[in-house]
């Protein structure tokens, strides 16, 4: 659907993009992953035509970025205003007034739960109800690719989840998505495919589960810090220290709780989980995701 | 492409009529200003009657007819009689006086009262036989001749203002990203912006001046179509001067302070408040630069003087040119975004 060849952007004194190529296939939710300041945003805005690449170039079904692909797009930025002193409605029909094929207005308030808040001016709305509202307008002209950048910086948990719901439903549709985030949960919930980017350059590339099965053949037993008092040399297997919790690294996880059990630690709050994306990051950066 | 445009112009429109602070602003600021004008400068003519004297010899004036001997009445050569006739008419001169040979005549306003007694002292002077000649005419107020000036103003900074400025806070906010990302093209955006802010101020500036004129019946000696012509001109070519502005600048300050560096010269040598006959040279030639001069001398010619499309033709093709050259480069020197 997308291919991206060669890409740079540079500027004054920063090469934001370097050299990334990579192609989005058609009905796939794609994720681009990284801390901020990676580049994302601005590989994202070239892919959308906004920004120009100092060089290389974008397709959109094999052809350089057009008309075409600014009536199919549907894109929502990281940070949009929006005319002043305009309800949602009026938001709605202004944006559907500007493309040949629009979905029903009335389709788009179902779909982004936008019903209570029709008649409000759209600069009253929470952070939610406005990520809701720039959804709804990203899909006005019912696109096949859809930009998300950066959607669910600033929400709460549960707004979050909401949202994460309704770009399932919009992936029923059989549409292609392209979404940037700094969230690795995120992208694990929403993506078929993600690329990791860090410093302008795609440091992995693959399904989540194929990457973390790539990588990672242990397990993490997490265990609260004043359950276990034991310095790491005194144990045989790799121990990390968290803020409030101990994580030990274990392929074998009846030897590793076997190991707990003779050094008297106590097991009541131990928690097993399966390796995730941050844990890549830090594999493959040596530097926290979060920081 | 008519139906996008018309969308951006609608929501444009809703954006201001909603915006109430500024629209009242907008419609508040001249009709105070009109008003307070108005009744300021509603009070006593110049203590000194003022006559035009023609006459083809350079004889002491005393010489030529004992009249023009007279204290406390100020007298001035006149070289192009129409003209000094029409100021006869306006009241703006008491009388005007042709001593040549072969004319003797004088020129008085019958309704003016000050023309009366300039024409008892006249008569009392000389028993020559000067030839009475009348002109008709009503006087012309200082509000009459301001007004021009205080809507044309008034229509400067919001052309100004509400294009220039509001299409760099669209920039700066994102809002322009946001349309780059539609099929909206830069030429239809940058129309309905222009369209929206047209309509508007013919309805502001034709309301103001409708409901102002109800109470100072202002001097319109041409057709209101003609001055509907001007207008339309005039705010274009300001609107596309905005434009030119407001094309890549992102920063609100700098749009503010550009914008002023333009406004406040023009207000200055355009001639809003005082007529610049007999200033010197290089202002008259800065004036002529400026839309608002072209517009605010079309609308008191064809207020005053009764004047035609046809007699302020150089008015309108200056305005004409400026509107297609400023919107065109406007439309060049467009950018969506910052960088």
């Amino acid at each position: 659907m997308i291919e991206i060849r060669n890409l740079v952007k540079e500027f004054p004194g920063v090469r934001a993009v370097d050299d990334v190529s990579f192609d989005v296939p058609a009905g796939v939710c794609f994720g681009l992953l990284g801390p901020n300041g990676a580049g994302k945003t601005t590989t994202i805005e070239i892919m959308e035509g906004i920004a120009k690449p100092t060089s290389g170039e974008v397709l959109y079904r094999g052809e350089p970025l057009g008309r075409r692909f600014r009536a199919e797009a549907g894109i929502q930025f990281q940070s949009t205003a929006l005319q002043d002193y305009l309800t949602v409605r009026e938001q709605l029909r202004l944006f559907a007034s500007l493309y040949a094929k629009t979905l029903p207005v009335e389709e788009l308030v179902k779909l982004c739960a936008l019903e209570s808040i029709l008649d409000r001016d759209a600069r009253r709305l929470s952070g939610g109800q406005r990520q809701r509202l720039l959804l709804a307008i990203a899909l006005v002209n019912d696109p096949s690719v859809l930009f998300l950048d950066e959607p669910t910086t600033g929400m709460d948990p549960q707004a979050r989840r909401r949202f994460w719901d309704l770009v399932h439903a919009i992936m029923d549709r059989g549409k292609t998505i392209l979404v940037t985030t700094h969230y690795m949960e995120e992208a694990y919930v929403l993506c078929n495919e993600i690329a990791i980017m860090d410093h302008g350059r795609i440091i992995a590339r693959g399904s989540p589960e194929s990457l973390l099965a790539a990588h990672f053949d242990d397990v993490v037993l997490e265990l609260p810090r004043e359950d276990f008092q034991l310095s790491p040399e005194q144990f045989p297997l790799p121990v990390l220290n968290g803020r409030s919790s101990v994580e030990i690294l274990a392929n074998d996880v009846d030897a590793a709780i076997q190991a707990l059990i003779t050094r008297d630690v106590s097991l009541r709050r131990l928690q097993i989980r399966p390796r995730n994306l941050d844990d890549l990051f830090l594999e493959l950066t040596g530097k926290e995701l979060r920081s | 492409m008519t139906r996008r445009i018309l969308a951006v112009l609608h929501a444009r429109n809703l954006e201001y009529v909603r915006d109430r602070s500024t629209l009242g602003w907008n419609i508040a600021l001249p009709v105070l200003l009109v008003f307070g004008l108005g009744f300021i400068f509603s009070g006593g003519p110049q203590p000194l009657f003022k006559v035009g004297v023609i006459s083809d010899v350079d004889a002491p004036a005393s010489v030529l007819n004992p009249f023009l001997s007279t204290p406390h009445v100020s007298f001035y050569p006149v070289r192009d009689r129409e003209r000094a006739l029409r100021k006869v008419a306006r009241h703006q001169v008491d009388l005007v006086l042709d001593l040549r040979s072969g004319e003797q005549r004088y020129w008085v306003n019958g309704e003016s009262p000050r023309g009366y007694v300039v024409e008892r002292l006249l008569l009392q002077s000389d028993d020559a036989g000067l030839r009475r000649e009348t002109v008709e005419g009503r006087e012309v107020r200082y509000v009459d001749w301001v007004v021009p000036g205080v809507l044309g103003m008034n229509i400067m900074f919001s052309c100004m203002f509400g294009v220039g400025y509001v299409i760099v806070r669209y920039r700066k906010s994102g809002y322009l990203k946001r349309l780059h990302a539609t099929p909206l093209s830069a030429a239809e955006f940058l129309i309905a912006q222009v369209a929206s802010r047209l309509i508007l101020m013919l309805l502001v500036t034709t309301g103001i001046f409708a409901g102002t004129n109800l109470i100072l019946d202002f001097t319109v000696e041409g057709s209101y179509l003609d001055l509907l012509v001007l207008l339309v001109l005039g705010i274009s070519a300001l609107l596309a001067l905005g434009l030119v502005v407001a094309a890549r600048v992102h920063s609100e300050e700098l749009a503010g302070g550009l914008i002023n560096l333009l406004v406040w010269p023009m207000m200055i040598v355009s001639g809003v408040w005082f007529s610049l006959e007999g200033t010197p040279k290089l202002m008259q030639l800065a004036a002529k630069l400026s839309p608002l001069t072209h517009l605010l001398d079309g609308a008191r010619a064809i207020m005053l003087d009764g004047a035609s499309l046809g007699e302020i033709a150089d008015h309108i093709a200056i305005l004409a040119l400026m509107t297609v050259s400023f919107l065109g480069l406007g439309a060049y020197l467009f950018r969506w975004s910052a960088d």
